[in-house]
């Protein structure tokens, strides 16, 4: 209970700092739209080839915005010592972590939920058959990309490199999930869900392990 | 109360803490000093096992670190060089955010009276970054009192305040001291220090030096002891 209320605090911290300065939306947003509009000269609208593109690079365009906001996600805790303030609170340490992964997930959420429908309508894809699979793979992946990324996040914040740290740690590791989560798109926008039980599975359990990993570390990651 | 033995803190093979004893029992407030880079701010943190002691053994009231540390992390108040502020939450907000993560009851209503006793009122709901470096140390001293802590770990903590904010935090230290509390503080200036401590204790590269009562310290007093912890092996 102490736990949760905990996790929230921070949370709503982050959604109060977000909604004073629009630092993370507007570079999320900005970056979302850009997307759109350089696959925009590349693929013609509704053409065979854009559809069959079309899950990979929305998901280019939400990871690379997701990366933005992941950047600056600690960019607050440094000033200030503000994260020695966070250790301090007579919590278990992994609520900072949790509570900054909910705050995170929710800012990737908003740019997906307002950019996909536009990508949907302006490319001219048709449209889902299995929205409520849809759904369900955008989470998997989006907290997928979020629990590891906010991990890693921590981690390069301590750098003096974190803008480089972050995407050279990041991507590699994030590999499978795009892999499993583009494919997982694809079924869910054509209705054609043969030979996909291997990628939920693979979701599933990318996100327990990403979710796992930093709970056990985190506090070993902010002691020095 | 606080009780730390044998605390002795490496960083990059450097021996920074070296065996620190140290006591400060309820009602008691203890002034550290020290020449610069004498380790001070390097033992408050690892007294609040934010830089855990290499070896040593923390005792905040009755439990001991770092077995059930988030328990003893409530039971303490810790003020070090940097204020832990957000700069794009108001003040109001930075000590409602504190007061949560605290559980302290009723968390506005006790952020609405810190915010009045330290004199920051009317700047409640002001981005912490438009405050002064003294309202950002008034609105940081109100943090670390704002969950009635029992221990008080404070570094330096009269940095940037005027006339009338040295008053009220000296006010505040004497009134925590007078409820039972515990407070360690590190500071320069000796006046200061005599007049809301009981006790100095000195510390010179690491180790504990020597202490002397706050009736009989003396310039000439704590230079010797500078002196003597310099001339050590
Ligand atoms: N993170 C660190 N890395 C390397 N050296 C450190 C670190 N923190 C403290 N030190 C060293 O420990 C010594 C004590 O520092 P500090 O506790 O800040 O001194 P004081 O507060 O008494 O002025 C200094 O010599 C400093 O260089
Ligand atoms: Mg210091």
């Amino acid at each position: 209970m102490k736990y949760l209320a905990g996790l929230l605090t921070i949370t709503w911290k982050d959604i109060t700092a977000e909604f004073r300065t629009k630092e993370m939306s507007t570079s999320m947003g900005i970056f979302a739209l850009l997307v759109m509009v350089v696959f925009g000269f590349a693929l013609r609208p509704g053409a065979e080839e854009t559809v069959a593109v079309f899950p990979g690079f929305a998901w280019i365009g939400f990871f690379f915005a997701g990366l933005l906001g992941l950047s600056r996600s600690f960019v607050s805790e440094k000033m200030n010592g503000a994260m020695t303030g966070l250790m301090l609170a007579p919590v278990d340490r992994s609520v900072i972590y949790f509570g900054k992964v909910a705050g995170n997930l929710l800012f990737m959420f908003v740019v997906e939920a307002v950019s996909f429908p536009l990508y949907i309508v302006l490319f001219d894809v048709p449209a889902p058959q299995r929205p409520g699979s849809l759904a369900l793979v955008a989470f998997l992946g989006t907290l997928g990309f979020v629990a590891v990324g906010t991990f890693l996040a921590a981690l390069a914040a301590n750098t003096r490199t974190s803008e480089l740290l972050l995407p050279i740690l990041l991507f590699p590791l994030a590999v499978p999930l795009v892999i499993a989560v583009v494919s997982m798109t694809r079924a869910a926008l054509t209705g054609d869900f043969t030979d996909t039980a291997s990628w939920w599975r693979m979701l599933v359990v990318y996100d327990a392990v990403f979710l796992v990993v930093p709970w056990l570390l985190f506090e070993y990651l902010l002691e020095s | 109360m606080l009780h730390a033995t044998g605390v002795t803190k490496r960083i990059g093979g450097r021996v920074v803490l070296d065996r620190v004893d140290l006591d400060v029992v309820p009602g008691e407030a203890v002034a550290l000093m020290g020449p610069n880079g004498a380790g001070k701010s390097t033992l408050l943190r690892a007294l609040a096992w934010l830089s855990p002691p290499s070896s040593g053994q923390v005792t905040v009231g009755e439990t001991r670190l770092p077995a059930a540390s988030p328990g003893a992390r409530s039971q303490m108040g810790v003020l070090l060089h940097h204020t832990f502020l957000y700069e794009s939450l108001t003040g109001l907000e930075n000590l409602v955010l504190h007061a949560r993560l605290h559980g302290v009851a009723d968390p506005k209503r006790a952020a609405g009276q810190w915010l009045e006793r330290v004199g920051l009122t009317l700047f409640a709901h002001e981005p912490s970054r438009t405050y002064s470096r003294g309202m950002q140390q008034r609105l940081a001293i109100a943090r670390t009192l704002i969950h009635r802590p029992k221990v008080l770990l404070l570094d330096e903590p009269y940095t940037g305040l005027d006339l009338d904010g040295e008053e009220l935090l000296s006010g505040l230290i004497r009134q925590f001291r007078d409820g039972g509390g515990s407070v360690l503080m590190v500071t320069h200036d000796l006046e200061t220090g005599a007049a809301v401590s009981d006790r100095f204790i000195v510390l010179v590269r690491g180790r504990v030096s020597g202490e002397m009562a706050a009736g009989a310290v003396s310039r000439a007093g704590l230079e010797e002891l500078y002196r003597q912890g310099r001339a050590k092996p």
